[in-house]
C-alpha cells in the first residue's frame, strides 16, 4: 500500500484569523508536514466530510484495516479555540464524537491563559493546548502524538492508555516568558 | 554606502526596536521561519497584519460611533487585533490592545475612545518601523549583500 510509511503526515489546522493561518502553516511545513488551513469549524468538518446532517457509515471502516479514515488522511488536527459561530471546543467535541476521526489527535490554541478551558480541553480529548502565538518548540512537541497515531494504524487494538499519559507532559501551559528582557 | 555600512544600520536600527519595545521575541520567530525557499515570509506576514488590521481599526472607529455601542463587538476586534499583533511581535500595539480590552469589559466608552486613539497611535508608528526596516533590507539585497541574522545575546 506504501500509505503509511514514507508518506508525509497531514495536518489540518484551524483558525479565523489570516496571520495566524500563514503562521502555523508556515511552521507546520517547516517541520515538513503537509497542510490544510481551513478558517472555521464547519468548514473544517466539511473537509473532513463531517457535515451536521449525518454521520458517515461508520461500518465503511472495516473496508480497509489500515486506513480508518473515510476519504480523508488527517493525522492531527490543530484548532483555534476562539472563534466565531463554532470554537475549538465545539470542534474538538464533534471529532471525538465521530466514528472516523475520533482517534486523530487533536491540538487546541489559544491567546488566552484560562487555567478552567485548558482543563476541559484536554479532559474532553486534547492532547496538547498550545498558548498563542505558537513557536516552533510548540510544533516539535506534536511529533509524539503523530507517531503514536501512525503506529496505532498498524496496531489499532494496541491503544495504550498508560503510554498516552507517558507522553503528555505534566506542563500543560506553556511558560510564559518575554524573550528576550530587554529593559 | 557600501553594504557593510547599511549591515550595520540595519543591525542597530533593529536593535533598537527591540529597545523601545517596538518589536519582542515573537518576530524573532518570524524571522527563523524564513529561509530561501520562503525569502519573503516576514514581510509577507507582516504586510497581512498590516492590511487586515486597517480594516480592523475602521471596524472599532465605527463600533465606538454608534448610538448604542455594542462592547462585545469592540471586544471581539480589539481581541482579534490583539492576537494578529501579538502573532508577528509588534509588541506595543498588542499591549495598548490589553488595556483597550480591560475598559471594553468595564464598558468604559471614554476610555476605549482614548485606548483607539492610542492603539492607532501605536500602529502606525509600528508600521512606520516596518517599512523603514523592510526598506534598509531591499538597500543590502539590491547592492548584493545579505541580511545579518539578528542575534539575542547582542541586546
Amino acid at each position: 500500500m506504501g500509505v503509511t510509511a514514507a508518506s508525509q503526515f497531514h495536518v489540518l489546522a484551524v483558525d479565523d484569523s489570516l496571520i495566524d493561518r500563514k503562521l502555523i502553516e508556515r511552521l507546520l511545513k517547516t517541520s515538513s508536514y503537509q497542510v490544510t488551513a481551513v478558517d472555521s469549524g464547519s468548514k473544517a468538518l466539511e473537509f473532513l466530510g463531517l457535515n451536521e446532517q449525518q454521520p458517515r457509515n461508520a461500518n465503511a471502516t472495516s473496508v480497509s484495516p489500515s486506513y480508518h479514515h473515510q476519504e480523508i488522511e488527517v493525522n492531527l488536527i490543530i484548532t483555534d479555540y476562539f472563534m466565531p459561530e463554532m470554537t475549538g471546543y465545539d470542534l474538538l467535541r464533534k471529532i471525538k464524537e465521530s466514528n472516523s476521526y475520533k482517534d486523530v489527535p487533536v491540538v487546541i490554541m489559544s491567546s488566552e491563559n484560562v487555567p478552567s478551558r485548558i482543563s476541559q480541553c484536554l479532559e474532553d480529548g486534547a492532547e496538547e493546548f498550545f498558548l498563542k502565538p505558537v513557536q516552533l518548540a510548540d510544533v516539535n512537541k506534536l511529533k509524539p502524538h503523530l507517531l503514536r497515531g501512525r503506529s496505532k494504524e498498524h496496531h489499532p487494538n494496541s491503544e495504550n492508555r498508560k503510554d498516552r499519559e507517558e507522553i503528555l507532559s505534566p506542563e500543560r501551559t506553556r511558560t510564559r516568558y518575554d524573550v528576550p528582557e530587554v529593559i | 554606502m557600501e553594504v557593510g555600512q547599511m549591515q550595520r544600520r540595519l543591525v542597530e536600527f533593529t536593535k533598537s526596536l527591540f529597545m523601545e519595545g517596538f518589536l519582542d521575541g515573537q518576530f524573532l520567530q518570524l524571522q527563523q521561519l524564513q529561509d530561501e525557499s520562503n525569502p519573503d515570509f516576514v514581510v509577507e506576514v507582516v504586510s497581512l497584519f498590516f492590511q487586515d488590521s486597517e480594516k480592523l481599526l475602521n471596524d472599532l472607529t465605527s463600533a465606538l460611533e454608534q448610538q448604542n455601542v455594542d462592547f462585545k463587538k469592540v471586544d471581539a476586534h480589539v481581541h482579534q487585533l490583539k492576537g494578529s499583533s501579538s502573532s508577528i511581535g509588534a509588541q506595543r500595539v498588542k499591549n495598548a490592545c490589553v488595556v483597550f480590552r480591560s475598559f471594553c469589559e468595564e464598558q468604559n466608552l471614554e476610555g476605549c475612545m482614548r485606548c483607539l486613539q492610542q492603539v492607532k497611535q501605536e500602529f502606525y508608528l509600528a508600521k512606520n518601523k516596518f517599512e523603514t526596516l523592510f526598506t534598509l533590507e531591499q538597500q543590502i539585497l539590491a547592492a548584493g549583500g545579505s541580511i545579518p541574522a539578528t542575534e539575542i545575546t547582542s541586546f
